[in-house]
């Protein structure tokens, strides 16, 4: 008889991915174990019970909202987009800004006001069921002719494919100092990260700062007329490659 | 059979799903909506490597991701009405209803178990669905199977085994 099973194989052996003999075995085993065996008993009656809990929803008819059909008929709703961007409103001022209580990471400092504003903006639109930007991607000219009259500075849509990331669009935002824009980008595993840009009135230039809050991590900076975060539940690493290559693509 | 038909197939597994991550009907479809937005949006960009399955599992996981940041974001989001009963008093409540054990699990574990359990998803897809390395999959997946049984049966502490 092989040694004592491991966790890992009395989980196998529930899940039935262990091969017959090796499950065999562990029933063997399992009969001088009483203990254990009642471990696997009740394992085995949680999965049971799962399936009866839940496998009635595959027999329901597909609601026709969900027909892949449906999704070819649908535009935006820009009435649900001011709703969207009301609630944003009253998150940001209600409760003096939950997103400014967020702390920068292990450190303990307090989230520097535009890398609030742009986490929270990220955390409330990455979100957001079905209108996650105000003007599509495919409307680019528009959208970056709109948001740049009403930052009153002229804006450039990076491109992130390289990393794997579209554009999905963008929308303008309320920030404490004005209108603030935020672009939308997703990946194939939908996915999104999100830039968000507001004015920046000194006209100074940072290095990268870095934010995180609630699990969006952001790298921040200023340059010239503007100031810019990129947001998203992204490894470090890739986040900051991302932002780099956002800060090249919009030098000069 | 044309892709749109195959992701349509996989719709009652991918509401099945919703339905027990989120134990609300309503909410569960809009994240399926959601899923299949995304999917559809991004289907020229899904890698060759990963099955159809997997990847609307992995994008319905991300949608999801989403909604529950957003959720603990709100001030105003009612916590679940678990939370008003100090701890120490809810492990010793016997809950019989495996739905409200699931719910009271955390979302990761809750995640492991279902993807695991439900789904029947091999170890190594689960992982990769939920984006964490096999070892934190396995920890997850014992760890909130021992908690669901804990809450269901009168609260006993369950033998930890040491390897």
């Amino acid at each position: 008889m092989n040694p004592a099973p491991t966790d890992d194989d009395l989980e196998a052996l529930v899940d039935g991915t262990l091969d017959p003999a090796r499950a065999a075995e562990l029933e063997d085993w399992l009969a001088a174990n009483p203990a254990e065996a009642e471990r696997v008993r009740r394992r085995r009656a949680q999965v049971d019970g799962l399936h009866r809990l839940f496998d009635p929803v595959l027999d329901e008819p597909i609601p026709a909202r969900l027909r892949v059909a449906a999704f070819r008929r649908r535009r935006l709703s820009p009435l649900l987009l001011r709703v969207a961007a009301a609630l944003l409103l009253l998150l940001m001022g209600g409760a003096g800004g939950w997103g400014l209580r967020g702390l920068a990471a292990g450190r303990g400092e307090a989230v520097p006001q535009m890398a609030a504003e742009a986490l929270t903006a990220h955390v409330v639109f990455a979100a957001e069921i079905r209108h996650p930007v105000e003007v599509a991607a495919s409307e680019r000219a528009h959208l970056v002719a709109w948001l740049s009259k009403r930052l009153g500075a002229e804006l450039k849509v990076p491109d992130l494919s390289a990393a794997g990331f579209s554009l999905v669009g963008g929308r303008l935002l309320p920030a404490a100092s004005g209108p603030a824009a935020q672009f939308m980008y997703e990946n194939g595993d939908g996915r999104r990260v999100t830039l968000y840009l507001r004015r920046n009135p000194d006209a100074g230039a940072t290095a990268f700062r870095f934010a995180a809050q609630g699990g969006v991590e952001a790298f921040y900076w200023l340059d010239g007329p503007l100031g810019y975060a990129l947001s998203g539940d992204v490894e470090r690493g890739r986040l900051m490659e991302m932002a780099k290559a956002v800060y090249h693509q919009l030098e000069g | 059979m044309s892709e749109e038909s195959l992701i349509e197939a996989e719709i009652p597994r991918l509401r099945r799903y919703a339905r027990a991550l989120s134990g609300d009907a309503v909410l569960a479809d809009d994240l399926v909506q959601d899923c299949l937005e995304r999917a559809l949006s991004a289907r020229a960009r899904r890698r060759a490597e990963c099955s159809l399955r997997a990847w609307l599992f992995t994008i319905l996981r991300n949608v999801w991701t989403d909604e529950l940041r957003r959720r603990r974001a709100r001030p105003e989001t009612e916590l679940d009405d678990t939370a008003a009963v100090p701890p120490s008093q809810m492990d010793r409540l016997r809950v019989h209803d495996l739905a409200q054990a699931l719910e009271r699990l955390a979302p990761e574990q809750r995640e492991a178990v279902l993807l695991v359990g439900l789904e029947g998803m091999s170890y190594a897809e689960a992982a990769a669905v939920a984006d964490i390395p096999l070892g934190t999959l396995m920890s997850r997946l014992k760890r909130g199977r021992d908690r669901l049984d804990q809450l269901m049966n009168d609260g006993e502490p369950v033998l930890r085994r040491v390897k």
